[in-house]
């Protein structure tokens, strides 16, 4: 096992990337969080009514959890070991084992279990990433991404939350890194993650997936009834803005944690149209947390006289702008 | 780059004027640092948010958040929903019309499918342990798994108060 930096605490706007940004940092390879998060194609818009969750469709301004890591394999020639368990048992003990001998692991968790979390974020969520570097008597010591400091966590908790049921069930799921090439090539790694962003914004096949995924969320939007069920329509545009602003997005929907990558990618290949899409990519943030605002200002009324009609709008001038954005990504020679 | 640039100019050009002329509102309102929400949301307890904004000179930088006043809203708004339904639960369970199996599963912000899933069942199978005629006949190990899942003692699940 090649030596280990000694893992120095950090946090990060979202849990996957910064678990990775850290595992890779402890193993030589220095990158920001943004850069991970680019790099394996952690962006994506996706609206698809009929997966539903707690009784509402799938939302997710972000790749499905898994993909960050699976993204780091491909785009960065990381190798990982990863495993799940049938046998919650033998998932303590190889945990155990690998962090007193001194490894750094990710592992997957549900948040429900995660004392530590304040109570109203403990919704049954089972795809929230976090590090385990070391082991005091029976608390395993926690450094948790999207947290300021580092935090403690009793084998029994740290159990229940790694062998949660449902929906993204994480069976024990454990993730290291073997080898990491710390002179991997960043050129080639950026030129096809953003390659592979484009192409799926723009010609994803399916109407729920990219810039087309955005206007058909907005022709939904457009076609909701507050008069006649107000208080459905109020659940639905807060679950919107739920799963764009709440804990672990960077806020507006990942897309500031974006054009944070596409600016600092700019910078290293000096490439001016690169922080030109940045700042176009700030925009549309901007936009998404206009049509969030919208939508609280909604949530909050107490009549049913806001306009949907209105805040169809203002998505889809988020849908307009992130295809400026796209377009101009696809011209560019990287 | 100089062609680059060029080229850049002339497809701003192109989309702007065809496709959304209207698109810059002549809103300056980047993400600045300077410009953060800092609410001081009553859902986050004090605790601050990693995210990146824009700096004066430009760049993007690493900043924090207690907070924006809209996420507390949505939040709020969910919790406040099964709050409703756990009170309007309780009242059930008191005239035996549900069992405490409802009550407690939205007060954990969950509903019949979630609560299947987590435990293992079927929706169906749930919803049947809210009757309280089932309920009285749970075996003491499906019995101590809602417990364990609700985070209370057993005996709590069965002697469900009178009064709140």
């Amino acid at each position: 096992m090649a030596r280990l930096r000694p893992l120095e605490h950090r946090q990060y706007a979202h849990c996957e990337s910064g678990v990775v940004t850290a595992l890779l940092r402890s193993h030589g390879l220095d990158l920001s969080e943004p850069m991970v998060f680019g790099i394996t194609g952690g962006l994506t818009f996706a609206y698809i009514p009929f997966i539903r969750i707690t009784n509402m469709p799938l939302i997710g301004y972000r790749m499905f959890p898994g993909s960050i890591i699976k993204g780091a394999v491909k785009n960065l020639a990381v190798e990982f070991r990863t495993r799940r368990y049938r046998d919650a048992r033998e998932a303590l003990d190889e945990l155990t084992q690998l962090v007193d001998g001194g490894e750094v692991v990710g592992l997957q968790t549900s948040v429900y279990w995660l004392p530590y979390f304040p109570p109203e974020m403990r919704f049954q969520f089972n795809a929230h990433n976090l590090i385990v570097y070391g082991r005091e008597g029976d608390e395993f010591l926690v450094s948790d991404p999207v947290f300021e400091h580092v935090v403690r966590i009793k084998a029994e908790d740290l159990q229940n939350a790694r062998f949660a049921k449902g929906t993204l069930a994480p069976k024990g799921f454990i993730y290291y890194p073997v080898r990491v090439n710390a002179s991997v090539d960043l050129r080639e790694a950026i030129r096809k993650s953003i390659r592979r962003t484009v192409h799926m914004m723009l010609y994803a096949p399916i109407p729920f997936i990219g810039v087309k995924g955005i206007h058909y969320l907005a022709k939904k939007i457009e076609r909701l009834n507050p008069r006649k069920d107000l208080k459905m329509v109020r659940l639905f545009l807060g679950h919107i803005v739920r799963m764009q602003e709440e804990i672990g997005t960077g806020g507006g929907g990942f897309r500031f944690m974006y054009a944070a990558f596409l600016q600092e990618a700019g910078k290293l290949l000096g490439s001016p149209p690169l922080d030109e899409a940045s700042r176009m990519m700030t925009e549309a943030g901007d936009m998404w947390r206009r049509f969030a605002l919208a939508c609280a200002r909604a949530c909050k009324s107490k009549t049913a006289d806001f306009d949907v009609g209105e805040i169809a709008q203002l998505l889809r001038k988020c849908a307009t702008q992130e295809k400026l954005v796209y377009s101009l990504l696809k011209t560019v020679k990287l | 780059m100089n062609n680059d640039t060029f080229m850049l100019k002339i497809h701003r050009f192109c989309l702007l004027s065809e496709m959304c002329p209207r698109v810059n509102d002549n809103e300056e309102t980047t993400m600045k640092t300077s410009e953060v929400p800092q609410d001081d949301i009553r859902t986050l307890q004090g605790a601050k948010k990693a995210l990146y904004a824009v700096d004066d000179q430009g760049n993007y930088t690493r900043s924090t958040t207690s907070g924006w006043d809209v996420e507390e809203v949505v939040l709020t708004q969910v919790i406040d929903d099964f709050e409703e339904k756990a009170g309007a639960a309780a009242l059930r369970v008191r005239k035996n019309e549900t069992s405490p199996i409802e009550y407690f599963m939205y007060k954990k912000w969950m509903d019949p499918l979630t609560l299947a899933q987590v435990m293992g069942l079927y929706r169906w199978q749930v919803k049947r342990h809210f009757k309280p005629r089932v309920f009285k006949r749970l075996d003491d190990r499906t019995l101590g798994e809602y417990a364990r899942i609700f985070g209370v003692s057993i005996g709590a699940l069965k002697n469900f108060p009178e009064e709140d």
